[in-house]
């Protein structure tokens, strides 16, 4: 039997800041610009300019460290970090070497063996590069700097997990915490949330860690556990062959589901980090620090509690709910209206999630205004729209968060209660179906249902399934 | 009196009482320009349209009451470090030949604001690196006292540029001595103000922990009147300060009574020249004459100044260097099909030889295995000259000494050996890293009839008892005309 | 201790600098740079166990702004000093594959 081998992993992971502006200039950090748009001379590195921090960065950098049980680093300072490439057009990123400013904490993870530890050992502030695109016709590289000084923070954990569920349940984690900081929306695929994966294998019961290497580009959970599952089988087909594991950087492709090595003849990985003379120290103070402490949020753990105290949800409701703070303010806000709080979640849990995967978006993406919401649940409530409409309005609400009252007037979906149409369409369907006005009368409840089904068609949907069942039945009752 | 032998407040004075228009001031620098620039190569690049435009704005401003500064209408050169809007900025260097900002440096704007009129843009050591503005891309500035000389650097070409009369005053940097040293080689009064006092925003960085902007003037009142024009505490610049004591100009008292003067010994040891030794020293005396209090003490770590000094500007320099890679702005070496070897090319061949030796320099003290034993050392010997000052202004309020071991060297004599033109800098160098301000006046000339200059320091945020003792220095020498025309 | 300059080191620091010196520029660099090192190396004479180094020479702290875009689009401006540029953008050579 062969050697048994367990894997090492540590994930270092950017998140962009949701801050207004970038992390050195009054530069709007918002998508979408045209190319170099929002740059100025700081972020596009023109000589003699210099950085300003946004002191929103540190702000949400030490909300990190704090939800993160991390040490804030009371004196922290700004170093350089030294490489020529064009994306960065100091050539120098501005970053956090020597002293970062959160350090040694944890966030805690399910994993199948129960909960556990994940360490951190640092989170620092930095800036984002600018955007190279290659340009076929010319074979050449174009770029845009308007991402260039874009506020991030890197989470650097420990090597504490073991394999990709885990590595899973930490961003899944990281990712929590930090939207219901509203520091970031945390998307893998728009890169707003970024994790390089740093693996190495050992023989099961060893010390002594294995050769790492680095895998960068993975943009999905699903690219980050194809990716370990990958490199551990790599590296431990290397290891059964005698060969050694290199200690490098590797692109991970998505398309072709494998890795390769990032090789840079001219890259001599040592960045001449320096403390920035352009940036004076920041000293934390114990009272900003407090305060620091007293703005963060209530978190998931504290929300579900309240949530089932005070809503008096199930736990399957609060799980969904508390999976993202914007779900969870929506469900609260919502509620408040309409006083409905188990409609409320099951609308949430049922057709804004069907929704989200349906349109492969993200809790943060939901656009749906709480009085839109309590007002689509308070007219189906009153039987104004039936089940099938409101299930459309909500669609239309996701999409563009209409208001529910000028959009079921505008496309005439109101309910028609009780009306002499209704009342003649009634008549049409028992006349034209003799055979299920027997079956009904027969025994066979089944059989109203179709009846009602062909009222409904009739109606194209704008009468209460509920209420014509119940006039079908008198209508019936009468007539036998 | 002639127009270009005034000081420029005196100037600004004659054109805010209707004596003289800015216009004629312009014009007056001008032809000084048209004779003596030929020879003497002070600007890199001049103006004459603009500026005589940018006069008739300011003059119909006085006219109009809305300019009543002292240096409204006074022609300045600005060191082409100094990023100026539409006017081409180079570092005396190939790789920004054509660079051509979209903003003016803060010190700039605020020269602007009280009514200067630039006129050019001087030149200077490339990047600032250099001690004789023989480093320029652009060729050597000459001493206006003598052509055969450096004027000295690397602010040479604002030093040379007010000492000849081609403007009225000037900015200039000073991150070892760059403005001093000049100042005192060509004869005008020069000062690097305390570290965060005049923004660095728009000053092109050589070393970011030393530069400051500092002006060159003619006598020690337009130098107050120039610093407290340009002192600001910029939003746009973390490392100034805000000051409430920049009314400069209120320190100009002929009152050195009772003034504590101290003069390190270790600054009048081996390798000074016999002629500024006497002259600084008889420069000390006029003070004790004056009733300053006037004794010797032992500063110590002064040789290390200067190895400290080049391992930390170096390093910064690297660094500060790294953005000029032939993609956004300067020059670009042509046909490059690899990044790389653009890069390569491009730095290769536009910068200059002092000017790849420092940042060779700097990247070796940066780099790993190294940084410790070179940069952190530095640093550290940094906080224990900080500290040698700190305890000598415990019993001073201003330090004397010498501004430079010897008066300007010919030209071409410095370059031959790097190492030898860098120990020049060591009496100016230990400010720098301790950041403190300083002060180069004319204290007269040596047998060969060249300026020596006096140096006067003081501590942290004291320029005013700086100001005060070199204005009553230059009283009781005659002021700069008597200065100047020692020869 | 004399410092002498390997050819390996002016290369490695030529890769870090990004600077390609010609094989007499090479010479020249290892001479200089071994001097300066010899004559930076006096620092070690000096004691400096315990000393903090001194980065910022002032104690000016917390220097910060406020979160409040200043900056509308100045891309003309910034890319009129471009040796190349197209689709209002930068160009260098490839860097990818």
């Amino acid at each position: 039997m062969g050697k048994q081998y367990e894997t090492v992993i540590g994930l270092e992971v950017h998140v962009e800041l949701a801050t207004r502006t970038k992390i050195f200039c009054g530069c709007s950090t918002a998508f979408g610009g045209a190319p170099n748009t929002h740059t100025c001379p700081v972020c596009m590195g023109m000589p003699g300019s210099l950085p300003v921090l946004n002191r929103k960065v540190l702000e949400y950098a030490v909300l990190v460290g704090l939800a993160s049980n991390c040490e804030i680093t009371r004196y922290c300072k700004f170093d350089r970090k030294n490489y020529f490439y064009p994306d960065n057009p100091q050539n120098y990123q501005i970053s956090q070497l020597y002293l970062p400013v959160c350090q040694n904490g944890y966030v805690e993870i399910e994993t199948e063996d129960g909960s556990k530890r994940v360490g951190i050992h640092e989170i620092h502030m930095e800036e984002d590069a600018g955007k190279l695109i290659h340009d076929t016709w010319e074979d050449c590289t174009l770029i845009d700097y308007n991402r260039s000084g874009v506020p991030l923070i890197e989470i650097v954990s420990e090597p504490d997990m073991r394999n990709a569920q885990e590595v899973i349940a930490y961003l899944e984690k990281l990712r929590l915490l930090i939207s219901y900081l509203g520091a970031s929306d945390c998307k893998l695929q728009e890169g707003s949330m970024r994790a390089d994966v740093n693996l190495s294998v050992r023989e099961a019961g060893t010390q002594k860690l294995g050769t790492r290497t680095e895998m960068k580009n993975l943009n999905s959970f699903k690219a980050i556990t194809r990716a370990i599952e990958g490199e551990q089988q790599r590296q431990i087909d290397l290891l059964e062959a005698g060969e050694p594991i290199v200690q490098e950087t590797r692109r991970w492709d998505d398309a072709n589901d494998c890795s390769y090595a990032m090789r840079f003849k001219e890259d001599a990985q040592d960045y001449r980090y320096f403390p920035d003379p352009d940036l004076p120290p920041v000293r934390i103070s114990e009272e900003w620090l407090e305060r620091m402490r007293a703005a963060l949020p209530e978190f998931r753990r504290e929300k579900m509690e309240r949530f089932r105290r005070e809503y008096g949800l199930p736990d399957y409701d609060l799980q969904i709910i508390t999976q993202s703070a914007h779900l969870a303010d929506l469900f609260e806000e919502t509620t408040a209206l309409c006083k409905e709080p188990k409609k409320v979640s099951n609308w949430l849990m049922g057709e804004m999630l069907r929704l989200l995967r349906e349109r492969e978006k993200d809790p943060a993406d939901i656009i749906i205004s709480p009085a839109h919401l309590a007002a689509l649940i308070l007219m189906k409530d009153k039987g104004e729209i039936n089940g099938a409409a409101a299930k459309e309005v909500f669609e239309a609400m996701f999409d563009e968060d209409v208001d529910p009252h000028s959009y079921v007037e505008e496309k005439g979906m109101k309910v028609e209660a009780d009306t002499d149409a209704l009342r003649e369409v009634l008549g049409q369907v028992v006349a034209a179906h003799p055979k299920s006005v027997a079956d009904y009368r027969n025994g066979k409840e089944k059989a109203i249902g179709f009846l009602v089904g062909q009222t409904m068609k009739v109606m194209k949907g704008k009468a209460d399934p509920g209420a014509v069942k119940e006039m079908l039945r008198e209508l019936l009752q009468k007539e036998s | 009196m002639k127009l270009t032998d005034m000081t420029a407040v005196e100037l600004g004075t004659a054109i805010r009482e209707r004596h003289v228009t800015a216009m004629e001031a312009v014009e007056a620098v001008f032809a000084v320009i048209q004779e003596r620039e030929a020879q003497l190569h002070c600007f890199v690049t001049l103006d004459r349209e603009g500026a005589l435009r940018r006069a008739q704005e300011v003059q119909k401003q006085i006219e109009a009451g809305k300019l009543n500064g002292p240096l409204a209408g006074v022609p300045a050169g600005i060191k082409d470090n100094l990023c100026t809007r539409g006017m081409r900025t180079t570092c005396a260097s190939r790789i920004l030949e054509n660079f051509v900002p979209s903003y003016t440096a803060q010190s700039v704007a605020r020269l602007e604001q009280a009514g200067a009129v630039l006129i050019g843009k001087t030149n200077m050591d490339e990047f600032a690196m250099g001690s004789t503005t023989e480093t320029s891309a652009w060729g050597p500035t000459k001493n206006p006292r003598n052509p055969a000389h450096v004027p000295g650097g690397s602010s040479g070409g604002s030093a040379a540029a007010v000492a000849a009369g081609e403007c009225f005053m000037a900015l200039g940097s000073d991150t070892g001595g760059s403005v001093r040293q000049p100042a005192s080689f060509c004869g005008v009064v020069g000062m690097k103000p305390t570290y965060g006092t005049v923004s660095r925003y728009g000053l092109i960085a050589y070393g970011s922990s030393l530069d400051q902007v500092g002006p060159l003037c003619r006598d020690v009142r337009d130098c107050a009147a120039l610093l407290e024009v340009i002192a600001s505490h910029d939003p746009k610049d973390s490392t100034t300060v805000l000051r409430r004591d920049t009314d400069f100009t209120a320190a100009l008292q002929d009152d050195v009574e009772g003034m504590r003067i101290g003069i390190p010994r270790d600054y009048f040891a081996e390798g000074l020249a016999a002629d500024v030794r006497e002259r600084v020293l008889a420069a000390a005396q006029v003070l004790r004459e004056r009733g300053a209090v006037v004794e010797e003490f032992d500063l110590s770590l002064v040789e290390y100044a200067v190895p400290a000094y080049y391992t930390i500007a170096a390093a910064e320099a690297s660094s500060n260097l790294e953005r000029f890679d032939g993609i956004k702005y300067g020059y670009r070496a042509r046909d490059c099909q690899d990044l790389h070897q653009m890069y390569k090319k491009t730095r290769s061949e536009g910068f200059g030889e002092e000017v790849k030796r420092r940042i060779m320099l700097g990247s070796f003290v940066l780099s790993s295995g190294y940084y410790d034993a070179y940069y952190l050392k530095a640093l550290r010997v940094k906080a224990l000259i900080r500290q040698a000052f700190d305890a000598a202004f415990a019993d001073y309020d201003v330090i004397l000494g010498p501004v430079a071991p010897t008066t300007a060297p010919l030209l071409g004599e410095s370059l031959q050996d790097p190492l030898k033109m860098y120990l020049g800098d060591i009496y100016t160098i230990a400010v720098n890293l301790a950041g403190l301000p300083a002060i180069s006046l004319p204290c007269g000339t040596d047998r060969h009839g060249l300026p020596v200059g006096l140096q006067l320091i003081g501590n942290r945020f004291e320029e005013k008892k700086l100001l005060r003792s070199a204005f009553a220095y230059e009283k009781a020498a005659g002021g700069f005309r008597n200065c100047r025309e020692v020869d | 201790m004399a410092h002498s300059i390997t050819d390996e080191t002016i290369e490695y620091v030529g890769i870090l600098a990004q600077l390609e010196l010609s094989p007499e520029e090479k010479k020249q660099a290892r001479q200089d740079m071994g001097r300066m090192l010899d004559y930076i190396d006096q620092l070690k004479e000096l004691d400096t166990e315990g000393v903090e180094p001194l980065s910022h020479v002032l104690s000016v702290e917390n220097v910060m702004r406020e979160d409040v875009v200043t900056n509308g689009d100045m891309r003309e401006a910034l890319l009129a000093n471009a040796p190349e540029e197209k689709d209002g953008m930068f160009t260098a050579p490839r860097t990818f594959g």
